[in-house]
């Protein structure tokens, strides 16, 4: 976690605050759900080091392929290395194939990156997408490695603070609309209560027609309690 | 089945004082022994860029210390990547240097098999691949800055290998000095002048501020097949004139006696 060439006995010093020593991190909250004809994936954009943030308008929705993205949570450079890895690979697997990827594909590739080297990384990552063989599909791929496919799936630190609304408010074939709702209100209510995710709400809808992209920014995110 | 039996300290936000107590315990044990615990050795730093209409400005200050001793009051942390791109460095000096010297020849190299001017997110990519694959150990943190094809970009770059693609950036340790400047002042599209005056006010906080910075400013201007290297853009700390002199005549104080003594040193 610490670069080497800092006395860890000495760390902690007002004149190299703890914020220039950190690693930089996406503590974060992060979220796909699967609808008939596609999935709506959602992120906060908030990055720290230690306490300062250091993006605070990260876009932690990266693509992958043309109807496959990735969310992305823990170590911003071992999640941005892995990303830029699999992007490589399913390119190059679809130009051989002359065929639009599979997602589970891409979340296959990401599975073997992250549990072969799961010693050496701390990335806990959502791959969602559209293929025309399946739809629209959301697999988690976890810190450790594991890969499994789920109809919702949420992740990073704030996740934690969502369990509880996302499973009693979930209910199979739900519209993109109510999709779309469903996860700003949980990634608005996982950013009241985490101090690790912040900023603005990213959402994306992935289907047969393509990508729509869009921001919920402070002022118009959900609000729910007035305390 | 869990998804992991490790330890999962990523999601920990907020201040941390845990290693308060831990460290106050070491630091008497060794005090005890006679000995003081050694000092980090680092590069405190201002450095920032900022996006305006015509391309980007790129600010740093001028100072290096080693430990609690500024060891050159003059140092250059602009350093040049192509003659379109340039990149400002934090951290461990020579990392720094060495990393954005690296970079730079193996992007000359690929600008001349590519027959192109290089572009700018091609050397944030060759930065990042680079020092992922130290993990961390290289202490170089960047601002890199350029005009491409594309128009013109600002990365900010960490030690660990993790990039962000912003219109104003800053890194150091005034670094916060000069991002409160940033988040107060910047507006997009910004003409020359103002952006210039933006950056200078911004590294001018981290110099004032914070004490791993000082010396002067030093900027670059980057725009469509100009570069404006200024250094220095603005002398803040001009050394102090003396006031007053020890030096006194020959003649000043009198010999009233003489004593000669003859000392014999055997060779």
């Amino acid at each position: 976690m610490f670069p080497a060439n800092v006395s860890t006995l000495n760390t902690y010093n007002d004149l190299y605050p703890d914020w220039t020593q950190r690693e930089v991190s996406t503590g974060t909250t992060i979220m796909a759900v699967e609808f008939e004809g596609g999935v709506v994936i959602g992120a906060d954009s908030r990055t720290t080091t230690g306490a300062y943030i250091a993006n605070r308008v990260t876009d932690k929705l990266t693509p992958i392929h043309e109807r496959i993205f990735c969310c992305r949570s823990g170590s911003a450079a071992d999640t941005q290395a892995i990303a830029d890895a699999v992007t490589y690979q399913l390119g190059f697997h679809s130009i051989e194939l002359d065929e639009a990827p599979l997602v589970q594909t891409a979340a296959s590739l990401f599975r073997e990156m992250c549990y072969r080297y799961r010693e050496e990384l701390m990335a806990g990552i959502i791959v969602a997408g559209w293929d025309p063989r399946r739809g629209g599909q959301v697999y988690t791929v976890p810190v450790g490695g594991m890969m499994t496919r789920q109809p919702v799936s949420v992740g990073g630190s704030g996740s934690s603070y969502i369990y509880g609304y996302v499973d009693s408010n979930y209910r199979a074939g739900m519209s993109k609309e109510e999709c779309l709702k469903f996860t700003a209100e949980a990634l608005a209510l996982a950013m009241e209560r985490d101090g690790s995710s912040g900023g603005v709400v990213r959402l994306a809808v992935i289907s047969e027609q393509g990508v729509e992209r869009q921001a919920i920014l402070g002022n118009q995110l959900p609000k729910f309690s007035t305390v | 089945i869990m998804a992991t039996v490790s330890v999962c300290q990523y999601h920990r936000g907020g201040f941390s004082f845990e290693n308060c107590k831990r460290n106050a315990l070491l630091e008497a044990d060794i005090n005890k022994l006679g000995f003081s615990s050694p000092a980090a050795r680092k590069t405190g730093t201002t450095i920032c860029g900022v996006v305006y209409k015509d391309g980007v400005v790129l600010g740093a200050d001028t100072r290096a210390t080693e430990g609690m001793v500024v060891a050159d009051k003059n140092c250059s942390k602009i350093h040049y990547i192509s003659p379109n791109v340039y990149c400002c460095g934090a951290g461990t000096a020579a990392d720094t240097e060495m990393t954005t010297q690296i970079i730079s020849s193996n992007l000359e190299l690929h600008s001349l098999s590519t027959g192109r001017l290089p572009r700018v997110a091609t050397a944030n990519r060759m930065l990042k691949q680079m020092l992922f694959r130290y993990q961390g150990y290289i202490g170089a943190a960047l601002v890199l800055g350029g005009v491409d094809s594309t128009g013109p970009q600002l990365y900010s770059i960490y030690p660990h290998g993790s990039t962000d693609k912003l219109p104003y950036v800053t890194m150091g340790s005034g670094s916060l000095a000069a991002m409160a400047v940033f988040e107060d002042r910047y507006r997009p599209n910004m003409e020359e002048e103002e952006a210039k005056r933006l950056v200078r006010d911004a590294i001018a906080a981290g110099i004032f501020n914070d004490l791993g910075s000082g010396s002067n400013i030093d900027l670059c201007v980057i725009t469509k097949g100009k570069v404006d290297y200024l250094r220095p853009h603005d002398v803040a700390n001009k050394k102090g004139v003396r006031t007053g002199n020890y030096r006194y005549k020959h003649g000043t104080t009198d010999d009233t006696t003489h004593h000669t003594l003859t000392c014999f040193f055997p060779l």
